[in-house]
């Protein structure tokens, strides 16, 4: 794969890897493809694949069901990898993967994610290819598998049809159904397991519809061989020879934050100084509340803490002289005004882009807050991570949040899901599903106010 | 079983083999297991020949196509006195397997897997992991008291005659399995010596599988769920069973149930033991009526039929005539329940997975780990099975009569040698050399056409 800069012109070819392709739309990413790519879509084509795989990583941690990841999956697809010039779909598809590939090669706990999610993004569109396009697929990963003959099938027709009907299948006489595979059983061994295909001498019969878990395996298989490869190059020849273009957006990919950022609150200045504690027990995710609440009670708050609570409030749409207004209000509590204007002030303004270098500083997402490392003193992080479990329940209970909903989100405490964990609290709270799930505390705050709304709407 | 055989002056050991206990110590000390008693064992008894024979695969040498790293790549394990447990011996040749036998007399051997490199250079290797499994038998290990749940007459480490049919029904339904389902051929049966049978399927496909495929194996086996916290152990969903499952309860499980279980357990008895069963009835109604059938008669009407059969008869009438198939479907679960074999999943699915060799002493018992024929597994009797001090003295007794084939031939071990050899061994290593044999001709055959251009 090339990479060029923009003003480069930009051949493209139709086919990857100059092989015939085993279905029109589905690549099979077995080799690099000899493309050219511009540096803005080498990053950009992935941030879009990342997206679809980071929602198919959500829609699977909260238990969906296959014909809900079905949809979940197409839904993905369709919105983001999308391109104006149509043949260019293909080609961002397996830029994409690609380039995905060096992101997520270089440990076992990155390559173990891409591999998960790509695996089921396969299995996914791979159901839903024509039937031709699946036997091309087929043959292309060399399936050990040969078709089951017309006398072969008539002799085995009930038994198969015992086992079709054991695991719920009903075997119609189609032509469809009728369409079995012969492959060593070692070969598909989830299938074995829960005896969901004849076997016979040693051969599994596998309906066409199981073929999927077969092909499913091997692409796995493939990729993750591929992976260690990926990182054998990166580690001694790609990391270096890229530091100064591919290297720097490779390895910031992956910790990327894909929402949106709340760094313009469209509801500027909507909230009030004179409604913000009402505002804050309604509609303030947990970490921001306990930063709300330390600071209402010592009057003070170390520097992440006004960092992490001070932009969140920026988000939310409190303009600058507000919170100034704000903090100064509590701080000169303790400090007195004039340190306060002296010490505090600027860091503030500074905030807004209105010091220094004037950037305009961003609200923190989650995974930002999650990985931070609070220490004594401090309040700031994600409580979901950063409190003991007393504490937690302590103050999900101050929230309001019900016994029952309390052992949910405990559970995905203990698992280590802590955006889901303020997902479940947030539907507790406001007796609503968030599909979307929490990946940023504004979200949580605007969803919040757009619900508490509705409701007030809708009441009156 | 201690028996009172006369002493002869002239049948007394050779002076320098350690001493065979007398007479009288037999009897006082009736299967007690002693040191000395196994150092006569592994010197005269044990087969060191055709345990070689076995591991080798038919690498023996004699071949060119035979891999000679291949015996010192497999991991055995001893277990000695005083609870010492050795691992990683491996040895080269068939003279070092026997007289390392012989010299560590070890209580207990466990036979390993196959490395990808000899166990006792594990060492030599900087960095983890570097010892990998790269064949291993297929094994199943069925233990009697994972069935205490269902077993009346024994509990924990006993066996009888009347619990015994549940191990020959576990050997019917897996045997057949592997067989038919599964293609596999060389399979080995072995008595673990006290409550149990372990499996060794040792096809060379079998060998290759991995874990992964180890673990699917066991799983299709799998039907028993039990834990103390269901009373529902065995759930068996779907429209139709699929044919492995109808035919294991067609051919083996229905029969032994009905015409050996229901009445040497007396299943339906007494209230403690029909109240487990009526358990697992989903349909309240039903279960009441049958309790109430059987409170009230508490022996059946016609002296000459077994009242767990009657009792059985009643219930699969009022079962099988519902109209929810979860509740007709509740008579196979039952019966499953009460003989379905159940496998230890952790033996089968890891490469690594130590095993005890056939032919070794269990020391709680003195019996010998004999094989056991698929084909009349129904005959074995675990109460019979020789011991170590019934081979003592029936080596003893036939002293110094000579036989080419060796000491074992004189004793009730005879026949389990012989079975271990024509039953398996042969067949096996036959396949062995084919298998080799036609492997080297094709790389021979490729290498020519290589060259011939």
């Amino acid at each position: 794969m090339q990479v060029v800069r923009s003003h480069q012109s930009h051949r493209s070819f139709s086919s990857s890897s100059g092989s015939v392709s085993a279905s029109p739309t589905l690549p099979l990413y077995r080799s690099a493809p000899e493309l050219e790519v511009r540096l803005e879509d080498f990053e950009s084509f992935a941030i879009d694949r990342l997206r679809v795989l980071k929602g198919i990583s959500d829609g699977l941690s909260r238990g969906k069901k296959p014909d809900e990841m079905e949809k979940l999956v197409n839904e993905l697809w369709k919105t983001n990898m999308r391109h104006q010039d149509s043949s260019q779909v293909l080609n961002k598809d397996i830029i994409s993967h690609f380039v995905l590939r060096l992101v997520y090669c270089r440990t076992e706990e990155l390559r173990k994610w891409f591999l998960s999610m790509e695996s089921a993004l396969f299995r996914h569109r791979f159901r839903n290819q024509t039937a031709e396009a699946q036997r091309a697929i087929m043959e292309e990963f060399d399936l050990p598998c040969k078709a089951v003959s017309n006398a072969e099938f008539e002799s085995l027709k009930e038994k198969l049809g015992q086992v079709a009907r054991s695991i719920g299948h009903n075997l119609s006489l189609s032509t469809t159904d009728a369409i079995y595979y012969k492959v060593p059983f070692e070969e598909v061994p989830e299938l074995v397991t829960g005896r969901k295909v004849f076997i016979n001498q040693g051969y599994a019969y596998v309906a066409m519809n199981q073929v999927v878990s077969l092909v499913a395996t091997i692409f796995r298989s493939l990729l993750s061989k591929a992976l260690i490869l990926t990182n054998r190059k990166w580690a001694t020849s790609i990391r270096e020879q890229e530091q100064h273009r591919l290297t720097p957006i490779v390895e910031a990919l992956c910790s990327s934050y894909l929402g949106p950022d709340f760094s313009q609150p469209k509801e500027y200045g909507e909230i009030s100084l004179k409604d913000i504690d009402q505002v804050a027990k309604s509609s303030f995710p947990l970490c921001m509340r306990h930063l709300f609440e330390k600071l209402r009670e010592d009057h003070h708050l170390k520097h992440a803490g006004r960092m992490q609570l001070g932009l969140f409030l920026k988000g939310v749409g409190l303009n600058v002289d507000d919170s100034l207004a704000f903090w100064r209000e509590e701080f000169s509590k303790k400090v007195g005004l004039e340190k306060f204007e002296k010490e505090y002030a600027y860091n503030i303004r500074h905030n807004y882009g209105k010091e220094g270098k004037k950037t305009d500083y961003t609200p923190y997402s989650c995974q930002k807050i999650i990985l931070s490392t609070p220490g004594v003193g401090d309040h700031h992080g994600c409580p979901y991570r950063h409190f003991g479990e007393e504490n937690l329940r302590a103050a999900l209970s101050r929230m309001g949040v019900n016994s029952r909903a309390m052992e949910d989100v405990m559970g995905k405490v203990r698992n280590r899901d802590y955006q889901l964990a303020c997902t479940l609290t947030f539907e507790a709270l406001h007796a609503a599903p968030c599909d979307a799930g929490i990946n940023h505390p504004n979200q949580y705050f605007s969803d919040s106010q757009r619900l508490l709304k509705a409701k007030k709407d809708s009441s009156t | 079983m201690t028996r009172q055989g006369a002493y002869k002056e002239s049948d007394d050991m050779l002076i320098d083999e350690p001493k065979l206990p007398q007479q009288g110590q037999i009897a006082a000390l009736p299967n007690e297991f002693n040191p000395s008693y196994l150092k006569i064992y592994y010197s005269k008894l044990f087969p060191h020949a055709d345990l070689y024979r076995w591991m080798s695969y038919g690498n023996d040498g004699k071949h060119p196509a035979c891999d000679s790293s291949y015996l010192g790549r497999r991991e055995f394990s001893y277990t000695l006195d005083n609870d010492i447990f050795v691992r990683y011996n491996t040895f080269n040749s068939a003279t070092e397997l026997e007289n390392s036998i012989k010299d560590k007399c070890p209580l207990k051997i466990d036979i390993g897997p196959i490395y990808n490199l000899n166990p006792a250079h594990r060492n030599a290797y900087a960095g983890d992991n570097v010892l990998t499994p790269v064949e291993r038998e297929l094994i199943f290990d069925i233990d009697m008291s994972d069935y205490d749940d269902v077993r009346y007459c024994c509990s924990g480490a006993d066996v009888c005659l009347n619990c015994w049919p549940l191990m020959t029904v576990a050997v019917k339904v897996i045997d057949t399995s592997l067989r038919d389902d599964f293609g596999f051929r060389h399979i080995l049966w072995v008595y673990s010596g006290r409550r149990g049978v372990h499996c060794w399927v040792c096809d060379r496909k079998a060998r290759r599988l991995t874990n992964e495929q180890r673990a699917a194996v066991a799983d299709y086996f799998r039907v028993y769920k039990g834990n103390e916290n269901n009373y529902k152990k065995v759930s068996l969903m779907g429209q139709v069973l699929h044919p492995f499952l109808a035919r294991s309860y067609t051919e083996v499980l229905k029969e032994y149930f009905e015409t050996k279980l229901l009445t040497s357990q007396n299943l339906l008895s007494s209230e403690e033991r029909y109240e487990k069963i009526l358990e697992m009835i989903p349909d309240q109604s039903i279960a009441s009526e049958l309790r109430g059938k059987w409170q009230e008669s508490r022996r059946s009407s016609s002296a000459k039929e077994d009242i767990n059969i009657v009792r059985w008869e009643q219930l699969k009438q009022l079962l099988q005539k519902h109209k929810a198939q979860g509740v007709r479907r509740c008579v196979e679960e039952i019966v499953f329940t009460y003989t379905y074999p159940r496998l230890d999943m952790e033996v089968s699915k890891h490469m690594n997975h130590l095993l005890k060799a056939p032919f070794c002493v269990h020391p709680k018992t003195g019996r010998v780990c004999v094989p056991i024929n698929p084909n009349n597994c129904e005959e074995f009797d675990p109460t019979t099975v020789p011991t170590l001090i019934q081979l003592l003295e029936e080596l003893n007794r036939e002293g110094l009569r000579s036989d080419v084939e060796g000491e074992w031939n004189k004793t009730s071990l005879a026949n389990a040698i012989k079975l271990f050899r024509s039953s398996f061994l042969q067949p096996l290593l036959k396949i062995c050399k084919e298998e080799m044999e036609s492997s080297y001709n094709a790389k021979l055959q490729q290498s020519k056409n290589l060259l011939s251009w």
